[in-house]
């Protein structure tokens, strides 16, 4: 039983394997000339400490709101449009309400300028 | 493989009224968007015309004149198109009709008409009617959040007025976690039976209960929770403290319209959860309901809170809020005589009796106090009715009226609501109950009549404007109220044909 689980655990022993390898590799053949600022967890990214309350523009929630909307809308349409044909009609005009009630609220957001930036 | 239902399996036929209504919103979105801003009187009417459409397919379907759909299931038994669904559908959307009303002319003079009200009402309409649908645990869910979200947008409405900005934030962070309460006791019910479906619910519960298995401890929590949610939103005493602030902050129109249309669905969704789907949820054989006890206890502290604390309140809305706690405590105590086994339907009878009553009696008293109000949002402290009779002798005698309603006084409709109540109240031996219904009935009665008292023999600079909407608002719930009230047939003939029941 156990057994079928041997394939991932080397998986896991590889991985990690693999990873320790590269990281030491790279110790021993790289140069090493550490700054404040290579050894923060993200090189280039975000600061990951810092004043919880700080201040975003209220736009990029519109626009990360908006994202999951259509980000959803896509979720929704790719597994219908696999058995599209399976459904038949029936899929047709239910996935058609959807896309109605989609469109709707895309025509009001659009009208009332809601993907404008400025 | 997974058989692939047909078009007409759906039974679009059968949930017509809520159906019309939904799309009617959706299109007049859109439309309203070509409007210009200054003639949105259009949009009102389109509204209004929506409304009125759906209502009348309400009533048809009612009378039982027209026969829309085939039997009562549709939406793959998701949705239950009976006589509750019709009595409920006409009561929230009477209630929409008036909160259009209500509020055309209160959004032209302080600026705010935008043709959004209107829709985000007509939406919230369709939830209110779609929890009175609702024959899965799912769908009470999702209409609770249809009748919901507009709500908390709507109280937000006055933007940038700070007591309406408090009132939406404190209405929708609540709100959000009444809707994970509910959603937690769903899951839980799921749990134990294995489904959402209310009827089969209803059928696993007895097997749950009849076999003593641990699965009942779940359904216990679960019902707990589930109460918790729909007791936030019908604002019964554990959960009812965010009313008073946001029924104060709430621009006056909306609460008009949300203090009933809340209570319906609310209510209504009750009814099915626990009418339909936990009836069977009996511990000792012959017992009543398991969660009978509950209810009635917190409809006991509901009624005494509600009453009590509205005495010493010196705003009317605040009052009128406290009120709106009071009430929900007696239409508590038919919900939990639907837990006796053989009175689910006469308690569903007086809960929907009561509701249809309420709503023309608390809309109209809400209107009363728009029409009172001020564009700055003042004017609505109880100081402010002294004088009024003798300025608008009609106004007054029609905030009498909704007053006397409230107080259980024979010829209006509220005491015909209150009839229905206490009588299944005691067929269920919720004695107790009803004596504290009819206790705190007493007490409501200094406060309501205060307010008669003032406007009728206090001298005071009691002034209000009363433009044609408005005026037709208040005249169609007074008469409402009286005519319910001196011919309480109505009412019980409407409602005499509810049934909850099904299954073995």
């Amino acid at each position: 039983m156990l057994s079928e689980y041997a394939p991932i655990a080397a998986l896991l022993v590889i991985s990690v394997g693999m990873g320790i390898l590269i990281l030491f590799i790279s110790r021993i053949f790289g140069p090493f000339r550490p700054t404040a600022r290579k050894l923060a967890p993200y090189e280039s990214g975000m600061e990951p400490f810092g004043p919880a309350i700080r201040r975003i523009p209220v736009k990029f929630y519109r626009v990360a709101v908006l994202f999951i909307l259509f980000d959803i809308e896509v979720i929704f349409f790719l597994p219908w449009a696999v058995v599209f044909r399976d459904l038949g009609s029936y899929g047709l005009v239910t996935m058609g309400v959807f896309f109605f009630v989609l469109t709707v609220g895309f025509i009001y957001e659009w009208k009332v300028g809601g993907l404008e930036w400025e | 493989m997974f058989e692939v239902p047909s078009l007409s399996d759906l039974n679009v036929g059968a949930t017509l009224p809520v159906t019309l209504l939904a799309l009617g919103a959706c299109v007049l979105l859109v439309v309203d968007l070509f409007i210009p801003r200054e003639r949105k009187s259009i949009t009102a009417w389109l509204t209004a015309i929506g409304i009125g459409v759906s209502l009348v397919f309400s009533l048809l379907s009612l009378s039982g004149a027209v026969e829309f759909g085939s039997g009562e299931l549709a939406f793959s038994d998701m949705y239950r198109a009976d006589r509750l669904t019709d009595t409920i559908n006409v009561a929230a959307l009477i209630t929409a009709l008036l909160g259009v009303m209500v509020a055309y002319d209160y959004l032209e003079r302080t600026r705010l008409q935008r043709g959004e009200y209107y829709i985000l009402l007509m939406f919230s309409a369709a939830g209110a009617m779609l929890m009175g649908a609702a024959n899965d645990l799912v769908i009470v869910f999702i209409a609770l959040e249809l009748l919901s979200i507009p709500l908390y947008i709507l109280s937000g409405f006055r933007r940038p007025q700070e007591a309406s900005e408090e009132s939406a934030m404190k209405y929708f962070l609540l709100g959000a976690f009444a809707s994970g309460f509910l959603i937690y006791g769903i899951a839980l019910i799921y749990g134990a039976t294995g489904t959402t479906n209310l009827p089969e619910v209803w059928d696993a519960v007895a097997g749950v209960v009849a076999e003593d298995s641990a699965a009942k401890f779940l359904v216990m929590i679960g019902a707990g929770l589930v109460l918790a949610g729909l007791g936030f939103k019908v604002a019964a005493v554990p959960f009812h403290m965010w009313t008073p602030d946001v029924y104060q902050g709430a621009p006056t129109p909306v609460v008009a319209y949300m203090s009933v249309a809340a209570k319906i669905g609310g209510f209504a969704a009750l009814v099915r959860v626990f009418g339909m789907g936990l009836s069977t949820f009996v511990l000792e054989s012959g017992a009543p309901a398991a969660w009978q006890d509950t209810i009635w206890l917190v409809a006991v502290l509901t009624m005494l809170l509600g009453n009590v604390v509205a005495i010493v309140q010196s705003d009317l809305k605040r009052l009128l809020a406290y009120s709106t706690i009071a009430h929900a405590g007696y239409i508590l105590i038919a919900v939990a005589a639907a837990g006796t086994a053989g009175l689910e339907d006469t308690a569903a009878q007086a809960v929907v009796i009561y509701l249809i009553a309420y709503a023309f009696t608390n809309a109209g008293a809400f209107a009363v106090i728009t029409a009172m109000e001020k564009d700055d949002a003042s004017n609505t402290s109880l100081d402010a009715l002294r004088g009024l009779a003798s300025r608008c002798p009609w106004l007054a005698a029609a905030m009498a009226v909704f007053m006397l309603s409230l107080t259980g006084i024979p010829l209006t409709a509220g005491f015909v609501g209150k009839w229905f109540v206490f009588k299944v109240a005691l067929q269920a031996d919720l004695v107790a109950a009803a004596v504290v219904g009819v206790l705190t009935s007493a007490v409501s009665a200094y406060y309501y009549l205060r307010v008669v008292w003032m406007m009728y023999f206090e001298e005071g600079e009691g002034d209000a404007a009363t433009p044609p909407a408005l005026a037709w608002a208040i005249g169609v719930a007074a008469v409402g109220t009286l005519v319910l009230g001196a011919l309480p047939y109505l009412l019980s003939d409407m409602a005499r044909e509810i049934t909850l029941a099904f299954g073995g």
